[in-house]
Formats: C-alpha cells, sequence, structure tokens
C-alpha cells in the first residue's frame, strides 16, 4: 500500500480528543508550544486547532479536536470529531482523560478506540486525583483498554514525554494497540457481523461503521458512498432494514449507550479506588457561590470588583502611555518635516495615521492589560460556568439555552469572540439567538468610552478613590442595563421571529482549580490583549487616514467632514445627540475605541485626533458645545447599544452564511439605542436637561 | 419510584429510565445516565432551577425540564450516608 510506503517521510496526523475540562488545551499547548493556529477541517466549518511537534524522529501535526462526551453525533463539535477521525487521515489519536471522574471519561474513549485503535490514554490531572484520595492503578487500565495509558499532570508538563514516546512507537509498530472492544449483546453483534460483512473494505472501520448504519445514521452513510464511490445505500439498504427489524427496539437505543457505560463501569472496578465526587469544602464553596442570596451578591460584587480594579488601575499607566507615544509623535514628525516631506503628506501620516493608533493603543492597551487578565482568571478558576449556573433560570424563561450566558461572557471581551464562541450552543436556534444578541453587552473597546463619559457626566463632585468607586457601581448597572436588553431581546426573538421552546441542556460545573496566575497572564496578554489590540491598530491607522482626509478636503467653503455632520445633524437631534456624535459612531464602525477622539475632533474640527488630556477639561468642551445631561445619556446609551463593529458583523455573516440574519444583528442593537435614545430625550428635554 | 427534579438537595437514587425525546435522552446518556447509575442532588442554583447533580464522578447541571425525564428508584437516607462514607 502506498500509505505504507510513505510512512518513513510523511508527517504524522495525530488528533487530540477529550471531554471538555479535562485540561485539553494544556495539553495540546504543552505538546506544540503554544504554537496553535486555527484552521477548518473537512466537513464543517466548526475550527479546529493545529499545531506541531517532534513525535520520536518525526514531524507530528497534532489536530486539537472540538471537546465532546461522545462521538456519536448529536452535536456540530462531535461530528467534527467523528469525521476527522474516521475520514480526516489521522495516523493516530491521544484521548486526554480526567482522573477525577474516569468513568464518565471512559465512555468518550472506548468510543474513540472503536474508531482509531492506535491510541494512547493520557490520563490527566493525576494531582488533584491524588488529593481527592483518588487511586488509578495505570498498568491494569493499560491492560483493560489494551492501548497505551500515560499518567500525566499536564500543568506540570508530567507525562507528557512519556505519552509522546509511547505514540511514537504506537506509529512506528514497535508497540501493538489490542484496543477493548464493547460487547453489544449477542444479537447485536451477530447483525453487525453479517453489516460488515455487506459492507466491505472502508475508509472507516468496518465494525464501527456497520453499527453506525445499523443506528440508521443517515448522514454517515452519505459519506461512506461520497468517500468509497460505491452505490452502497442501494446495496445495503435492505439488509439493513431487515436487520433494524429483527432486533429488540431497546438494542439500538439507549441500549448501545448503556453497553459503552457498563464496560467502564467494569473497568473502573478494577482500576480505580477512591471517593467519587466533590469533596465538603468544594461543596461549601459552590453553594456559597450559587446560593439563593449569596450566590446573586457575589456575582455582583465580583462584577463591580473587577471594574474597579479595571478603571483605578488603567489611569495611571492610561496617562503615561499617552504622554510617552504623544512624545513619540512629535519627534516623528519631526523627522518627517527634517526629511522634507510636502506638508500635506507629514500632516496625513501623523496627524492622520500615526495619531489615531497611538490614541488607540493608549486608551485601549492599559484597562485590556488588568481587564482580561482578571477575566481570564476567574475563568482559570472555574468561575463562569457557576455564573451560567445562576443565570441559567432567566436564560430558560427566554427560552434560550443556558450556554448563551457563556457567549455573552465571551463578550465583555470581544464581541466578535462572543459570536464565535456561540458554536458551543448545539440547537441552531438558540444559537443564532445568542449570535444575534451578543452585541448587547460592551466589548472591552466601548469600556473607554463608557467610562469617561460616566466620569465626566455623572460622578461629580466625587474625586479620588471614591470617584473610580462610583464609576464602577455605575458602570455595573450599565452592565445590567446590557444583561437585561439581552434578556428582553432573547424573549422577543423566541417568541417572533426564532420560535421554540428551549432544547434540552447539561453544563458541567468543573472543580475550582488553583488559578496559575503567571501563565493567565502570559496567555491573556498574549493570546487576548495583543490580538484584540492589534486588529484595533489595524483599523485605527487606516480610519485615522481617512478622517484626516474628510476634515482637510473641502467641498465650497466647508470641509467633507463639516457637510457630513450638517446632514446628520438633524436626524440626530431626535434621538438626543448631534451630527457630530453620530458620525463619530459611524466612522467609528471599524473600531469602536476611537467613538470619543472623534467627537472631539469634530468640536475642535482640528482636523486631527485630539488628546484625552484632563477630563474637566474634556466635560468644558462638551458642554460648550452643547451637551446636557441628556446628550451624555444618549451617547452612553447609544455607544452601549448600536450597529455591531465590522469585525463582529463579519463573524456574524461567517457563523449564520446569511446576510438576513446579518442584517438583523446590525438593525436589532441599533433599533434598541435608538428607541431608547428618542424616548430619554422626549422625557428630559423638557426639562432643560 | 420518583424523578430527578424531584429528589431533594442531598437525596440520591439509582436510574430506572429515560423518557423525553430523542434529544433529551442523548444528552442524558452520553453524560452516564443510563439504567444503574447512582445520582445525587448537590444543590440548586438561586432560582431552585437547575439544580448540580454528582454523575459518574462529575457535578452537572441540569434543569428541572430535563431532570424530569430521568425515572429514579430513591434510595433512603442511610443508604446515601453509607454511600456517601464508603470513602
Amino acid at each position: 500500500m502506498t500509505e505504507a510506503g510513505n510512512k518513513a517521510q510523511k508527517e504524522l496526523l495525530v488528533a487530540l480528543a477529550g471531554n471538555p475540562n479535562v485540561g485539553k488545551s494544556t495539553v495540546f499547548n504543552a505538546l506544540t508550544g503554544g504554537k496553535q493556529h486555527t484552521g477548518n477541517w473537512p466537513g464543517k466549518t466548526v475550527g479546529s486547532a493545529y499545531g506541531r511537534f517532534r513525535c520520536g524522529g518525526r514531524e507530528a501535526m497534532l489536530v486539537d479536536l472540538p471537546g465532546a462526551y461522545s462521538l456519536l453525533a448529536h452535536s456540530a463539535e462531535e461530528e467534527v470529531a467523528r469525521d476527522f477521525l474516521c475520514f480526516g487521515g489521522a495516523d493516530a489519536a491521544v484521548v486526554v482523560c480526567d482522573a477525577t471522574c474516569l468513568e464518565r471519561n471512559l465512555n468518550l474513549v472506548l468510543q474513540t478506540l472503536e474508531l482509531k485503535g492506535r491510541a494512547v490514554v493520557l490520563i490527566n490531572l493525576m494531582d488533584e486525583a491524588e488529593k481527592k484520595g483518588i487511586r488509578v492503578d495505570v498498568p491494569r487500565l493499560e491492560k483493560e483498554l489494551g492501548v497505551p495509558v500515560v499518567a500525566a499532570r499536564a500543568r506540570e508538563g508530567k507525562g507528557l514525554d512519556e505519552c509522546i514516546q509511547r505514540l511514537s512507537a504506537l506509529c512506528e509498530g514497535q508497540e501493538e494497540a489490542r484496543p477493548a472492544q464493547v460487547f453489544y449483546g449477542e444479537k447485536l453483534e451477530a447483525a453487525i457481523e453479517r453489516v460488515r460483512a455487506a459492507l466491505g473494505e472502508t475508509r472507516a472501520p468496518a465494525r464501527w461503521a456497520a453499527l453506525r448504519l445499523l443506528e440508521g445514521d443517515e448522514p454517515l452513510l452519505d459519506k461512506l458512498e461520497a468517500y468509497e464511490g460505491r452505490p452502497l445505500r442501494e446495496e445495503l439498504s435492505s439488509l439493513l432494514e431487515k436487520e433494524r427489524a429483527a432486533l429488540p427496539e431497546e438494542a439500538l437505543r439507549d441500549g448501545l449507550v448503556e453497553s459503552i457505560f457498563a464496560r467502564s463501569e467494569v473497568i473502573c472496578r478494577r482500576c480505580v479506588q477512591g471517593p467519587a465526587g466533590p469533596d465538603e469544602r468544594r461543596l461549601r464553596i459552590d453553594r456559597l457561590l450559587t446560593g439563593r442570596f449569596t450566590g446573586t451578591l457575589a456575582m455582583l460584587l465580583l462584577l463591580a470588583l473587577v471594574f474597579y480594579i479595571t478603571i483605578s488601575g488603567a489611569n495611571l499607566p492610561s496617562a503615561l502611555l499617552s504622554r510617552g507615544l504623544f512624545y513619540l509623535l512629535s519627534r516623528v514628525r519631526a523627522l518627517l518635516v527634517f526629511l522634507r516631506l510636502p506638508e500635506g503628506l507629514v500632516s496625513l501620516i501623523a496627524d492622520g495615521g500615526l495619531r489615531v493608533l497611538f490614541w488607540v493603543v493608549s486608551v485601549m492597551l492599559p484597562p485590556m492589560a488588568i481587564f482580561f487578565p482578571l477575566f481570564t482568571l476567574l475563568e482559570d478558576v472555574g468561575y463562569l460556568p457557576r455564573v451560567a449556573f445562576n443565570l441559567d433560570h432567566a436564560f430558560q424563561r427566554c427560552r434560550a439555552c443556558g450556554k448563551q450566558c457563556l457567549t455573552m461572557l465571551m463578550g465583555f471581551g470581544c464581541n466578535a469572540a462572543g459570536v464565535v464562541g456561540c458554536r458551543i450552543i448545539d440547537s441552531p436556534r438558540e444559537r443564532l439567538v445568542a449570535v444575534l444578541t451578543n452585541n448587547f453587552v460592551p466589548c472591552n473597546g466601548r469600556f473607554p468610552t463608557l467610562i469617561a463619559i460616566l466620569s465626566m457626566f455623572f460622578v461629580g463632585a466625587a474625586s479620588g478613590g471614591a470617584a473610580t468607586a462610583l464609576s464602577a457601581l455605575l458602570l455595573t448597572g450599565l452592565i445590567l442595563l446590557g444583561v437585561f436588553v439581552t434578556f428582553a431581546v432573547t424573549r422577543l426573538l423566541s417568541g417572533t421571529l426564532l420560535k421554540g421552546l428551549p432544547s434540552s441542556f447539561a453544563l458541567e460545573l468543573p472543580p475550582f482549580r488553583r488559578p496559575q496566575i503567571g501563565k493567565v497572564l502570559l496567555r491573556s496578554i498574549l493570546d487576548r490583549t495583543l490580538f484584540v489590540l492589534g486588529r484595533a491598530a489595524a483599523v485605527a491607522a487606516p480610519a485615522g487616514l481617512l478622517i484626516w482626509l474628510l476634515a482637510n478636503l473641502h467641498i465650497g467653503e466647508m470641509s467633507l467632514y463639516a457637510h457630513l455632520t450638517g446632514f446628520l445633524d438633524p436626524a440626530a437631534r431626535l434621538f438626543g445627540m448631534d451630527g457630530v456624535i453620530l458620525l463619530a459612531f459611524a466612522l467609528g464602525f471599524p473600531a469602536n475605541e476611537i467613538v470619543v477622539p472623534l467627537i472631539l475632533m469634530g468640536y475642535l474640527s482640528s482636523g486631527t485626533l485630539v488628546e484625552m488630556g484632563e477630563l474637566a477639561a474634556l466635560k468644558a468642551l462638551l458642554t460648550a458645545h452643547g451637551w446636557t445631561l441628556s446628550t451624555a445619556l444618549c451617547t452612553l446609551l447609544f455607544s452601549l447599544f448600536h450597529w455591531p463593529c465590522s469585525t463582529t458583523l463579519w463573524s456574524m455573516y461567517r457563523e449564520t452564511g446569511s446576510l438576513k440574519w446579518t442584517a438583523l444583528g446590525f438593525a436589532l442593537p441599533t433599533g434598541v439605542g435608538l428607541g431608547l435614545c428618542f424616548l430619554v430625550n422626549l422625557c428630559l428635554k423638557p426639562f432643560g436637561l | 419510584m420518583t424523578r430527578l427534579d424531584r429528589l431533594p438537595v442531598g437525596g440520591g437514587g439509582m436510574v430506572l429510565g429515560l423518557g423525553g425525546n430523542e434529544g433529551i435522552r442523548r444528552r442524558l446518556l452520553d453524560l452516564g445516565l443510563t439504567r444503574g447509575a447512582y445520582l445525587r442532588c448537590l444543590f440548586a442554583s438561586p432560582a431552585g432551577d437547575p439544580r448540580a447533580y454528582l454523575v459518574r464522578g462529575a457535578v452537572v447541571a441540569l434543569r428541572a425540564a430535563d431532570a424530569a425525564q430521568v425515572s429514579l428508584a430513591e434510595e433512603t437516607e442511610t443508604q446515601t450516608k453509607r454511600r456517601g462514607s464508603g470513602k
């Protein structure tokens, strides 16, 4: 066979599988050195990460499959995982397990072994298991499963070398796998044999394929037909029908999973000793964090605390960064002048592109560098699933999935990330609801705008720590408003356009884990902060150029910019804003961060963005241009509820594949924002506020 | 015989069977709620629904609507205690 001939040269393709929350990504990062790329794999557009590592003497590619409880393909993730193992050409698999709940994990292991016998089982979290008094007899487990089993503590990098060694031995044929087989009962086993004989040689393992076909897996039959190029449906349909009719109904429904779990139970009884389930200490913390009063209180306090730390911590570095970068800007400008570039070009580069870029960096970097690590810390400890648990009832009443809460939380970091994160929701209806409502919580790019306006117009006379605390409190209130509107719109969609009842929902509450603070910092700053900042910077510089051009190109007496604001002004007044503000939001489409500097630029009509400087001076400037309490409130509300940024909108289009839904994703928050602003303006105007 | 959603917090039982549509059943099965599996209700969310259950060593939150599909043979308190202390 050609496959065997190529073996020596060919790069190994290894699939990494595992239940959610077993430390799979830790294993992935440890094996590949954290160099992960995202790409799409055959079958579905759910992205899997892949990275390279050395396996023995060969290059190997590790593909991180989506976390799944089973390979029976009930959800998109499971189908991706299954198709990759089956048709993706994987040479071998590594299945990561949680040593503290092996019985449940073995379900996936046994299913994976049916599909890919050449596998290494990595028992992760051995330290946690030991602490709980759970002992895993690894040699015995290896005997029971018939494939290499390696004990590991991936967070400390323990056990990974051995995993690679065994994997290499397996792939080079020095070690042989005799994967355990689940016994499905005599009648079904006989039927499997007959279908297997009729099916003949296929790309998928014959026994496994036969069982799936008996089960009535139509999509698999289509895929097999496509890959084999044989009319399998025609050949097999009468046999399958006959076999299915002869089998007791139970055997093919719950019976399959029952057989697999029965086997898992037996294996665990022989190989695992110790208590099952959480200890008292964890239960006490859980009851506190999810208690009727304490749970809600803890949630609000943590939210406010995160904002307080972010706001108070970001002020000083923001000011320093801004001073440093604008000094740099003046030097760059001097250099350009020294190089005798034409004045217009100097202004375009320095006052247009660079100034906006530096603005965005100095305003965004400090709060992000504080907010993201804090958020990742909560994630790492395992608090976020508890939030989803606490809020699920509300989502249920809105007829949505409880996991929408998790995607909403992701939205605080970045709405585009939140939209992509909606893939964790299985039901297409609920996924669409989550995608469409993600923009109702403010992303990190909108926080600076919210904080600036809040501090200027609503914190008032308070100063120092009290002012920061008040800002944090008001911001928390705004966030709660965003969450409330998320619920309202979710309910509205579920009752109208996306009618339906909530589907079943199961959320695992993993044990609390001591966060690895160093790694959290590194990961959140590298992966999230710099990623988001890079993207913002990439749009900020060109946006700066565009704004400069608008402000410096004249038609008649006025600049293009003035024409535009004049045109928008009457409409904007209806919603309590003015043309300058509305145009700033429109021009901020590529990145929300630049909205406030755009507003200031409009008022100063200096043709370039201005420095943020002292808040008091800014407030004076704004009030001089007619800002009232109602203007500030409307701008706040519109910042919270308006069209998604270009990246988020693009992600919406990618995820839904439909222009219609993307348009709705644009229209919904915009409509809500305009409606609220209209009402606020209507109510406050008569009082001259 | 009782249902999982009617189990008191702290109570336990053995799965007798699953009802409901194919989607719910499969999801519950994949989590290990097969016949004969032992379950315990650990704690409830602020609204009382969903609740967290111990399923094959893992803590899993289920909504009442889904838990109602699981019929259960309830264990007596002493049985649950013995199981809990049988470390």
